[in-house]
């Protein structure tokens, strides 16, 4: 216990210290909330921008701390030998990964009180829904975020990984229903981007935060199918040296 | 056989393959609790590959090997506690601070050191918070150094410790080393530098492609043939006719117009040398008496260069 808080601790010093990973973290999301929130982006179905927006900022906040900060670090520490070294610590692989987990955890949730912040005081969005739903499709994404995340730094080169960690985050971002819904994208597009798990994962989140919550089966399922797919090809492929 | 508790590492023949080659070839050899043992050889040896296998993060492909009575890969978790590692390249977190470093890992040991001693240690209070990025080579491996003691270890494997440092760095660390020893520590290290190896260690084991081609006392290595005397002059002198001084067991020129006469009587072959020098005209410069070095004793096992 004592071992995995110091990782941990750790672990959030290093992050914090990488300025590209707070930004694309930490501020991206705040920034996209506040521009389109502005500029009253509101896909038809949506009573406010803020309704719509909001869970996809959340969305984007979980996957990018994942996806894209967790994986780079975690794979330029795999490129320098750090994991290798802590290997020979007692420190368990078990634990270094938790520490990690719980690192990304703790970003996520100052994140996510940051955007719901701004929601409320900027845009008078006020907690409505299935709180325990969205919960729900909060791990679940956390989940299936960070397993991506480790599937990439623990099987390709750090620089391999960077590059495909920051297309990734802009194909999710832009065709994955984060910052438009997926079934106003062009009809070729819309299936396929129906089953990637951002879309899955905003549209839980919409569905469960929405005015009439409904549990987002579906989405729900879509996300599990990812996380065990991301989970267990990493716990295959993931070389520590 | 010498008990089980005076050994902190037994090796018995050992073997690890990579692609078919073998990288590690029926390696043997065990290391006293309380001394210094160094395992010399060039580039690509297997030095590092058989480390390795003792700190537990390779299978061997055969043979069998116990560290502090314990299996590396079995017995991980008992072992981890009891050893300290420093790795050839690195390892450290590139923007974390010594002191950083240093107090996460206290938290991973059941009885560990403190931080600030271990930065007094290795000399790097100064430097307690700089990154680790911003350290100079020789910094950076003696953060690695301290890191590797954090866990008052019994058993010390130091993977060419001394890399990058300029020679004051490396006289600093082998001093910290010795001063290792006296507090009872057994350090394993691997190293390329003979003088490293000369100076450090209280065993060599010269290894070569995989093989232990010699195990003994660094002065015994370098005294086993004797003393000889060497000289600089024109090349291309006869080594026959330098051979056939009375005093002299052999002669030869590793190097052009280097020779190196090998006696069991350095004060008559100096005798018969100069004036044999002073009857044919040759003048004799950097004339000196000595030990073959370890370097010409490596060239003299394994018929080649030890190179860096």
């Amino acid at each position: 216990m004592d071992a995995l808080l110091a990782q941990a601790r750790m672990e959030l010093t290093l992050t914090l210290r990488r300025a590209e990973g707070v930004l694309i973290t930490m501020i991206v999301p705040i920034v996209l909330l506040i521009f389109f929130a502005s500029i009253g982006l509101k896909p038809e179905g949506y009573e406010r921008p803020i309704d719509f927006l909001l869970p996809g900022m959340l969305a984007l906040a979980v996957m990018s701390s994942g996806l894209v900060s967790l994986s780079i670090r975690t794979a330029y520490e795999r490129s320098y030998g750090v994991l290798k070294r802590l290997g020979s610590t007692p420190l368990s692989r078990p634990t270094l990964i938790g520490a990690k987990v719980l690192a990304t955890v703790l970003i996520q949730l100052v994140e996510i009180v940051l955007l719901i912040g701004i929601a409320s005081v900027g845009y008078g969005w006020r907690p409505s829904g299935s709180l325990a739903g969205a919960l729900l499709a909060l791990v679940l994404g956390t989940v299936v975020f960070a397993g991506l995340g480790l599937l990439m730094a623990g099987a390709l080169r750090a620089e391999t990984t960077l590059a495909l960690a920051n297309a990734l985050y802009l194909l999710f971002l832009l065709l994955g229903g984060i910052v438009w819904p997926v079934e106003r994208l062009p009809g070729l597009l819309s299936l396929p981007a129906r089953l990637l798990p951002s879309s899955a994962f905003a549209d839980a989140l919409r569905q469960t935060l929405g005015a009439q919550p409904a549990l987002p089966w579906l989405d729900l399922l879509i996300l599990a199918g990812w996380s065990v797919l991301a989970i267990v090809l990493a716990s295959r492929t993931f070389r520590w040296e | 056989m010498a008990s089980a508790a005076a050994e902190a590492i037994r090796v018995e023949h050992l073997v690890k393959a990579y692609g078919g080659k073998r990288v590690v070839d029926d390696l043997s050899f065990s290391v006293r609790r309380g001394e210094i043992f160094a395992l010399l050889g060039p580039n690509g040896a297997g030095k590092t590959t058989t480390v390795e296998i003792l700190e537990g993060y390779r299978q061997p492909d055969g043979g069998t090997v116990q560290v502090l009575g314990l299996d590396p890969r079995r017995d991980a978790a008992e072992l981890k506690q009891r050893i300290g590692v420093m790795l050839q390249n690195g390892g450290i977190y590139p923007t974390v601070t010594p002191i950083e470093l240093l107090r996460l890992f206290r938290h991973f040991y059941r009885d560990p050191e403190d931080p600030e001693a271990m930065l007094d240690l290795v000399g790097l209070r100064d430097s307690a918070r700089v990154r680790y990025r911003q350290l100079s080579g020789g910094q950076q491996r003696r953060l690695a150094l301290a890191a590797a003691l954090m866990g008052k270890p019994e058993l010390l494997f130091l993977d060419e410790p001394t890399t990058a440092m300029d020679p004051q760095a490396r006289h600093l660390t082998w001093n910290i080393i010795r001063g290792l020893r006296e507090r009872g520590l057994t350090v394993l290290l691997t190293t390329h530098f003979m003088e490293e190896a000369e100076r450090l260690a209280d065993r060599v084991a010269i290894i070569d492609h995989g093989r232990l081609i010699a195990l003994e006392e660094p002065q015994v290595l370098t005294q086993a043939n004797g003393e000889e005397v060497q000289f600089s002059a024109p090349p291309g002198l006869d080594c026959a006719t330098l051979a056939a001084l009375p005093s002299a067991q052999s002669a030869r020129e590793p190097r052009p117009g280097c020779y190196v006469i090998a006696t069991a009587r350095p004060a008559d072959l100096l005798v018969e040398l100069t004036t044999w020098a002073r009857d044919h005209g040759v003048l004799l410069n950097e004339l000196r008496v000595g030990h073959e070095s370890l370097e010409d004793v490596f060239l003299r096992l394994t018929g080649h260069e030890l190179r860096e």
